[in-house]
């Protein structure tokens, strides 16, 4: 009789404890590792400063980049059990997956309130909203359209002036090429940094205000431009490393960092990996803007949002709130080593290559990434991939094109 | 008293049933529901509302070239796979069960590999084989016969995207890993069945005269068939369903050609969201893993009844 007057005792307390995080707020994400966890924990700090009361619950999910987090997150939403907020990609993956089945709930108060729809850009605004309303708070930005390079083997080459034309490009590759050096380097063994590249070239070829037409389909995709970005992605091909489906885009990272390439395309976390394997923004290493994109800001962000049925509603409004105060986004961006989504940010806390990013990114036209979540749903954009990656080996432009033709028909785009 | 046994018998075994026919055949009923439905977005799951569409999930697979691809794939693996380790797994029994010095060592050390996680074996063999930026910048094996002066053995190992007909060679690779794996496992259950060939048919065949390898080929082989059976039965399905390894070591491969059925059916289900698709995977792997097992499990019971 003792033992079970002591096992409900247990239990008992067990329970209440539970009970008693009534006062809390359960943020869901997937950052786990590196500067993003480090981040995230000082956003919380912060805000315990203004909420000393409310209990934040970290309900990060690690590994996968976020593909175990986000099949976590399926499952709970459609349990009607969802984190009071969660982290996603600014965009569709957020509009497609949760906001058009009605699981989320608009924003846009939460920004008239505070008065600050004009400190974030317009183009942006327009990314995370759904037929006029916004759905969430972007937190950091990253910039995907960079070609970081290597100064030294620039020097060598005779590289005076940043290349802003594919043939001006192409000619430097080349001449790296001759000297013996990798010209653009390329890692592929996980598929999505050869969209990744991709995007990049058509964005250039098309230009900003039709490539986002394309994803509100005031556009079709059946435009000679698309076909004209395979063939330059044939050209770009011939320049990179043979092994590239072995390599992670860190190993096609290093490899100019190691002085074996000349450049390599990708977005700017390659610009915080090479910080930590020590090399200096604008001493060892450079950067420009994919040659055609100068004038756009391919954008991959994370965001969160306000689930419907929120567990501790008012306190998730409260962090969506603190989400878009300069501080906030000042407190997370230089840990990880993004910039922040609000224009009127301190500039001084950045280094140099992410002030030129904070530059662009108020001034230019803003496009969304597709590869990272922002532009079409994963349907689309992982079948997409696919078709990428057999163009990358087989380089049948016709071939690939059509297949892009069938992949968008069958995602709803339009394609005539 | 029988009934009492009877009672606390079934009483005993029935949470494991019930477990299992909810877990194991539910859900395997399920995955064929969907299977047949459209649900190939987030949104039609949340909708809930089922519609079915009959085999159209199956038929757009086997049009689908990297499906078709996978199934050679899985193919070519299983069949040089399992070759790989039967051959290897008798050849080390054989040199273990002689009982030379270091046989005891040797036999630990060929079992060592199964003890690892095929997502260690993967990435580390991944290394191995990674074949660098050739011809200036091997890496890995290549970089050995560089230094040994072998350079015409250099090639672009899991990065080629060559192939024998249908034969990816970017396989080779997978199923050297995979072999040097498992075929430890071949080794313990062939050591056994070797051990337990009786010394007196081995005697009577060296009294009438028979060569070493005439012994083997002649008396031990025949012998040997169950444990062959069973070898091949348990490689096999496991081949046939493999994806932490070829997952951890090369992912789909350039092109594909490293692509199987499982990385498919995680990416379809768990990266584009399309579940019916995804199922028809599933619920193909289970066709065929029934069609290797099924037959064993029919044979091995009329066997038992006799």
């Amino acid at each position: 009789m003792k033992r079970v007057i002591i096992v409900l005792a247990v239990l008992f307390a067990a329970f209440s404890v539970f009970a008693a995080s009534e006062n809390a707020l359960e943020i869901f994400s997937w950052w786990t590792g590196g500067g993003e966890e480090e981040g995230l924990l000082a956003l919380f700090d912060l805000f315990h400063t203004y909420y000393p009361d409310i209990e934040i619950i970290n309900a990060a999910v690690a590994g996968g980049a976020g593909t175990n987090a986000k099949a976590v997150l399926k499952t709970r939403m459609l349990g009607g059990n969802p984190p009071d907020s969660f982290q996603v990609h600014a965009g569709m993956e957020l509009t497609d997956t949760y906001v058009i089945p009605g699981l989320m709930e608009p924003i846009t108060f939460i920004y008239k309130e505070l008065g600050i729809l004009d400190k974030f850009p317009k183009d942006l605004l327009d990314i995370v909203s759904y037929k006029g309303e916004i759905y969430s708070v972007p937190v950091n930005v990253h910039r995907a359209n960079v070609v970081f390079y290597n100064k030294k083997i620039a020097e060598e080459i005779g590289m005076k002036k940043e290349p802003t034309t594919w043939a001006e490009f192409l000619m430097y590759l080349d001449k790296a090429q001759q000297k013996g050096y990798i010209g653009l380097s390329l890692g592929d063994k996980n598929k999505w940094t050869s969209l990744h590249l991709f995007e990049s070239i058509v964005l250039a070829e098309l230009g900003p205000e039709k490539y986002n037409k394309l994803w509100k389909g005031e556009t079709s995709f059946n435009d000679p431009a698309i076909k004209h970005a395979l063939s330059v992605m044939k050209d770009l091909l011939k320049y990179v490393n043979s092994d590239h489906s072995a390599l992670t885009w860190q190993d096609a990272t290093r490899l100019v960092f190691e002085g074996k390439a000349f450049c390599n395309v990708m977005g700017d976390w390659a610009e915080g990996y090479l910080k930590t394997l020590g090399w200096k923004p604008g001493v060892e290493f450079g950067w420009f803007a994919v040659p055609g994109t100068q004038n756009a800001f391919m954008l991959v962000s994370d965001t969160f949002g306000l689930p419907k049925n929120a567990p501790h509603r008012e306190n998730a409004i409260k962090w969506l709130k603190f989400l878009t105060t300069v501080e906030a986004q000042d407190t997370f961006n230089p840990i990880k080593g993004s910039i922040p989504a609000r224009i009127d940010a301190d500039k001084s806390k950045y280094d140099v290559y992410l002030q030129w990013s904070m530059n662009d990114f108020s001034t230019k036209s803003i496009c969304p990434s597709i590869i990272h979540g922002s532009a079409a749903p994963e349907a689309f954009s992982t079948a997409l991939m696919d078709a990428i990656n057999k163009f990358v080996t087989e380089q049948d432009v016709n071939k690939a094109f059509k297949e892009i033709l069938w992949i968008a028909e069958d995602n709803g785009y339009v394609t005539d | 008293m029988r009934k009492k046994n009877l009672v606390i018998g079934i009483s005993v075994v029935a949470p494991s049933i019930i477990a299992i026919a909810i877990f194991v055949y539910g859900f395997i009923t399920w995955t064929l529901r969907v299977s047949f439905s459209n649900w190939n977005s987030f949104s039609a799951l949340l909708k809930g509302e089922y519609k079915f569409v009959g085999l159209r999930n199956y038929i757009r697979l086997f049009q689908d070239t990297r499906f078709q691809t996978d199934l050679w794939n899985t193919l070519f693996f299983t069949l040089f796979f399992l070759f790989g380790t039967i051959a290897l797994g008798i050849v080390m029994a054989i040199l273990v069960d002689k009982g030379l010095k270091g046989s005891r060592l040797f036999q630990n050390l060929f079992l060592f590999p199964m003890a690892i996680s095929f997502v260690v074996t993967g990435t580390v063999w991944s290394w191995i084989f990674a074949p660098g930026n050739l011809p200036n910048n091997p890496q890995g094996l290549n970089l050995l016969f560089q230094k040994l002066g072998l350079d015409n053995l250099m090639w672009g190992w899991y990065t080629s995207t060559d192939s024998l007909g249908h034969f990816n060679l970017a396989l080779i690779p997978v199923i050297i890993a995979a072999v040097w794996q498992l075929s430890g496992y071949t080794m313990a259950m062939y050591l056994a069945g070797l051990r337990g060939i009786p010394n007196d048919i081995i005697e009577a065949a060296k009294v009438d005269g028979a060569s070493e390898w005439k012994i083997f080929w002649r008396v031990k082989m025949p012998l040997l068939t169950p444990i062959t059976l069973s070898a091949l039965i348990i490689l096999g399905h496991i081949s046939l369903k493999i994806f932490d390894l070829v997952f951890a070591m090369t992912g789909s491969g350039p092109n594909f050609v490293t692509d199987v059925p499982a990385i498919y059916m995680f990416e379809l289900t768990f990266r584009s969201n399309r579940y019916a698709m995804g199922s028809a995977i599933a619920i193909i792997m289970l066709l065929f893993v029934a069609i290797v097992i099924v037959p064993y499990l029919f044979s091995s019971m009329r066997g038992e009844k006799r």
